[in-house]
């Protein structure tokens, strides 16, 4: 019989919520009631941490470092886009759909991208990323180029939710889909099996001695992120009932990278609070000063680096440990 | 489709000129060694300090920018500027590593993106500060400008001074790493960082001045790059792509395979827009796929222990 | 929990922006790119309207005139969009303007219809635009509009076979829909044609492919400022000028903003476009002088004059509703509206909300020691043949 109660197992442990972590989400809820003009701001900010979060998954807790991610929330995004233009408006089912064309593009590029040195697939990631990209550009007939796709119309939400101007209908729908995303994320990685995606990250070759078997896992791991990003650009495109070009650009992965560094990797929340941050700072900056607010988020991203080692989250856990262990010595 | 036969002595390719596809040849060549010329000093960087400095166009934007305000506003020669190039991005090398890139060498790569690209937004907003977000105007010295016609194919006379300055800047790196005692401390610190430091090489010391050297080049090849690629604030973050791609497909810290690669690289550009242009911005990535399938760590990668 | 508790308040207090709407304010709130590869775009067509302003005082029928700025960075029409929403419903503007490019004007149609707000357009010059909303309205031109009689003049004038390249998007497009339209309708031939990345580094591959078809003339399309300086540098180092193959393009190759940087490589460059920095008019000179008085340093081009042109409609509108906007009666105002703008005469069609201009051909020439596109030709009063 095991010494260990099942619920003091150190696996069971790291399953219960937190209180942390329940305050967190109750306090985006409560953006709902306390910010209502600033909706629209706060569902692309979960958008663009559900897309943190699936990068996340890859470079966080297997090390898989890509430059490329974008090419998966585009292929979501034009998914849902595209499906919508041509009359498939029910959002729901529209998100699956998209989630599934998108983990089809990530199970295909795992082949070029699995392969080579951390540099090599840094690169080739980022080369897919722009192939599609060209792509989507030469099909403009289809994806109307970069001006954008015209025509997409998102039926109601469950038949009773319209999308509206203030963004309420968005708000509600992206909360509930990022948060039903994000506790399966979290069970998955606090699993046996998340626990042996990190020891890929921390060493592949013991790793592999000890018998997991490393590639299917890391395949695995590559197409539900992919899939994550494709929700989060289909969220996108249903939410603001437009896709265009940009979805799929450099820049947009590069903003995520710089997201999720911010936030703290390998903690769940350093995607959201990177992208909280990031998209934060970059509206107040750009309110102010609308030429050079690139200046100080530059600024702030070196000081940022020079003094939070691993992020906020990752700071504001060493902190807490730190707090834990001081209360333990006395 | 194979050459359409054709009277008298015209030698054709795919239905083109012999001498087009020499000159469109030449002009790959020529953007490849501008290519080369910037990123040259990232692979240094990156293949020795282990250090991905994604900042590294901010050295070519001032090399730029300074031949640019030389030029309009003293009336300086392009000659006379490249050299107050090169030590402006030494210069400018030197004091970021002094005050923050050397703190970062032992933090993990992604720190070190977010810091270099923090970098890249302050120097931009500084650019648009300072110069304004347009183009620069630059004009190039009269001996420069214009065609010249060698063994029937029209060249550029600018690229080709590009292609001779890139080769001469090879010839002189090559030489100075594999004759000189500086090279040889570099090759050491390269190759065993820490046996290097244990017998006596001061190894933070070969970091500065590579690091310098590195940044240096890049000014240049920015100042020469604005006849080419044009010149704005946006610069270091646009062309990013592009230095990477030859620094990892060369394989970091390989001064031939840099060149190479971008050779490569700017023909494929080249001729995929000439030839194929409907695919044309496709290529240069089509190719990096491809390379890098085939060389994962690089043309020429550098096995380095520690 | 000091730190999370500094953090969260911060955060809040950065959720929330003052929104106290002031009964006696005119908010114009206008979207568009300040900063990224289009940073050129915003800066012109946010002094052109602050040099408006200037020159007419801020206060109108009582009311005082706020500039709401903000930067969408780019081609980013979710952030456009929700832009667009945040100033409808947190600063609560009563008119909507700006927008360099079609794709940040497409997505703000919506809230333009829903919340009602008159929006201008002081660049974007895709046609389809304002069939999207009937808040829309144009100030600045279609590339249908400024192409077409360049095809016309082309054959007029002898040249007889045509290579086009054009940027591939939208605009482009659209530039070459038209002129392959009227060139080959007046008897023209088209001997090649290309659409060039949007983001290009080096058009050197693609001039080349010009010189060796060897056309009368190169019709080019490029968006303004870094690309037309690019493809102007290509076209002189190949030498296509020797080789006697004439560039005739829109306004955006030569516009007035980046002329300089072209240099003497384009000197007879002939283009059509709806201004030129050289039209003689009084209007115009107060323009260049208003201007001028808040930047010196960089000439305005014609997306500046979109800017002000954007203003006096605002203006006119203001004043002609005493300072109470209704955006039903504010929109019948609009359309018919007549300006006399620094371009010259310009007019609001009521049927489309578009706008009907001249249309000059200019070619470029050293005036006064500075490069200008002198205008030679006026085709009258063009509507927007996309429509």
């Amino acid at each position: 019989m095991s010494l260990l109660k099942r619920s003091d197992h150190p696996l069971a442990r790291r399953e219960r919520w937190k209180l942390g972590e329940i305050v967190f989400w109750v306090a985006i809820a409560a953006v709902y009631f306390v910010f209502p003009k600033s909706l629209v701001l706060a569902s692309q900010i979960l958008i663009a941490g559900l897309f943190a979060l699936s990068l996340d998954l890859i470079l966080g807790y297997a090390g898989i470092v890509t430059l490329g991610h974008a090419a998966y929330f585009g292929v979501g995004a034009y998914a849902a886009g595209l499906l919508a233009k041509h009359g498939w408006t029910e959002p729901v089912s529209g998100l699956f759909i998209a989630a599934l064309a998108s983990a089809l593009v990530g199970w295909l590029s795992s082949f070029l991208v699995l392969r080579g040195g951390d540099l090599a697939r840094l690169m080739t990631t980022l080369g897919i990323a722009a192939l599609l990209y060209e792509l989507a550009n030469r099909a403009s007939p289809i994806t109307g180029g970069v001006d954008g796709l015209q025509g997409v119309e998102i039926a109601k939400v469950l038949g009773v939710f319209g999308f509206d101007l203030y963004g309420r209908t968005a708000f509600g729908y992206t909360l509930v889909v990022v948060f039903a995303l994000f506790v399966v994320a979290r069970a998955w990685v606090n699993s046996p099996y998340g626990l042996s995606l990190r020891a890929i990250r921390e060493n592949p070759v013991r790793a592999r001695a000890v018998g997991v078997p490393l590639h299917r896992r890391l395949v695995t791991v590559y197409i539900v992120s992919a899939a994550f990003a494709g929700v989060a650009g289909a969220l996108l495109t249903q939410t603001t009932q437009f896709v265009a070009l940009d979805v799929l650009s450099f820049q947009r992965s590069a903003n995520l990278l710089i997201m999720l560094i911010i936030g703290g990797t390998a903690t769940l929340y350093g995607g959201f609070v990177g992208a909280a941050i990031f998209m934060l700072v970059q509206n107040q900056l750009a309110s102010i000063n609308p030429t050079y607010w690139l200046f100080y988020l530059g600024l702030l991203l070196i000081v940022i680096t020079l003094f939070l080692r691993r992020g906020v989250v990752g700071g504001l856990l060493i902190a807490r440990e730190r707090w834990f262990l001081k209360r333990a010595a006395r | 489709m194979g050459p359409r036969p054709s009277p008298g002595r015209q030698r054709t390719f795919r239905g083109h000129d012999v001498t087009t596809t020499l000159g469109v040849l030449f002009d790959g060549i020529a953007y490849g060694m501008l290519l080369f010329l910037i990123s040259v000093g990232l692979s240094v960087t990156m293949g020795l300090m282990r250090f991905i400095n994604l900042a590294h166009g901010v050295f070519a934007m001032t090399g730029g920018y300074m031949t640019a305000t030389l030029a309009s506003r003293y009336g300086l020669d392009l000659f006379v500027a490249l050299p107050i190039a090169f030590v402006s991005g030494a210069g400018l090398s030197l004091v970021l590593e002094a005050t923050l890139y050397r703190h970062f060498y032992r933090r993990g790569p992604l720190d070190q993106v977010l810091l270099t690209v923090g970098i890249i937004f302050v120097a931009t907003a500084i650019a648009i500060y300072v110069f304004g977000s347009q183009q620069q105007p630059i004009r190039i010295p009269e001996v420069l400008g214009g065609r010249l016609d060698v063994a029937g194919v029209e060249l550029s006379r600018y690229r080709l001074f590009l292609v001779v300055v890139g080769i001469v800047i090879t010839l002189a790196l090559v030489f100075g790493l594999e004759r000189t005692r500086f090279g040889a401390r570099i090759r050491a610190a390269v190759d065993q960082q820490t046996v290097a430091a244990a017998m006596g090489i001061r190894v933070d010391r070969v970091f500065q001045v590579t690091f310098a050297i590195g940044g240096g080049l890049a000014a240049v090849g920015g100042a020469l790059g604005v006849e080419v690629l044009g010149l704005d604030p946006n610069f270091a973050a646009r062309y990013l792509v592009y230095f990477l791609l030859v620094v990892v497909v060369g394989g970091p810290g390989s001064i031939v395979g840099t060149l190479i690669a971008a050779l490569l690289l700017g023909v494929a550009d080249v001729s995929g827009k000439y030839y194929v242009p409907g695919i044309g911005a496709f290529v240069i990535y089509l190719a990096m796929i491809v390379l890098l399938f085939l060389f994962p760590h690089g043309l020429f990668a550098k096995r380095r222990a520690r | 929990m000091n730190r999370i508790h500094r953090i969260a308040v911060a955060l809040a207090a950065m959720l929330t922006l003052p929104a106290a709407h002031a009964g006696d304010t005119i908010k114009i709130g206008i979207i568009t790119e300040m900063t990224g590869a289009f940073a050129d775009f915003g800066q012109q067509m946010t002094t052109g309207a602050k040099a408006y302003i200037k020159e007419h005082g801020d206060t109108v029928a009582g009311k005082k005139i706020e500039l709401i700025i903000k930067d969408v960075g780019g081609p980013s029409p979710d952030v456009s969009k929700r832009l667009a929403q945040e100033l409808v419903v947190k600063d609560d503007v009563d008119f909507i303007a700006g927008f360099g490019l079609t794709p940040n004007a497409m997505a703000v149609a919506p809230v333009s219809t829903e919340a009602k707000k008159p929006t201008i357009i002081m660049n974007a010059a895709t046609s389809i635009i304002t069939t999207k909303s009937p808040y829309l309205t144009r100030v600045s031109m279609t590339l249908p509009q400024v192409t077409s009689p360049l095809g016309e003049w082309a054959y007029k004038n002898g040249i007889r076979k045509v290579y086009t390249a054009v940027a591939d998007y939208g605009p482009g497009i659209d530039a070459e829909t038209a002129f392959k339209k009227t060139f080959t309708a007046a008897g023209g031939q088209i001997v090649g044609e290309v659409r060039m990345p949007l983001t290009n580094p080096d058009y050197g591959p693609f001039v080349q492919r010009i010189k060796d078809t060897k056309p009368d003339a190169a019709f080019v399309f490029v968006p303004a400022g870094e690309s037309a300086v690019g493809f102007m540098k290509a076209y002189a180092e190949r030498g296509l000028k020797q080789a006697g193959i004439k560039l005739i393009a829109t306004g955006d190759m030569t516009d007035d903003g980046v002329i300089d940087a072209l240099g003497d490589n384009a000197l007879g460059v002939i283009t059509t476009h709806h201004y030129s920095a050289a039209h003689d008019s009084p209007e115009n000179k107060a323009f260049l002088a208003a201007y001028a008085a808040i930047d010196s340093t960089h000439r305005p081009n014609f997306m500046a004059v979109g800017g002000y042109d954007a203003m006096a409609l605002i203006y006119s509108v203001v004043k002609q509703l005493n300072g109470n906007i209704d955006p039903d009666k504010a929109m019948a105002i609009i359309k018919g509206a007549k300006l006399a703008s620094p371009r010259g005469p310009i007019l609001i069609e009521p049927d489309t909300r578009d706008v009907t201009q001249n249309v000059y051909v200019r070619e470029v020439k050293r005036v006064n020691g500075k490069l200008m596109n002198v205008e030679f030709a006026t085709v009258p009063m063009v509507k927007d043949p996309g429509k």
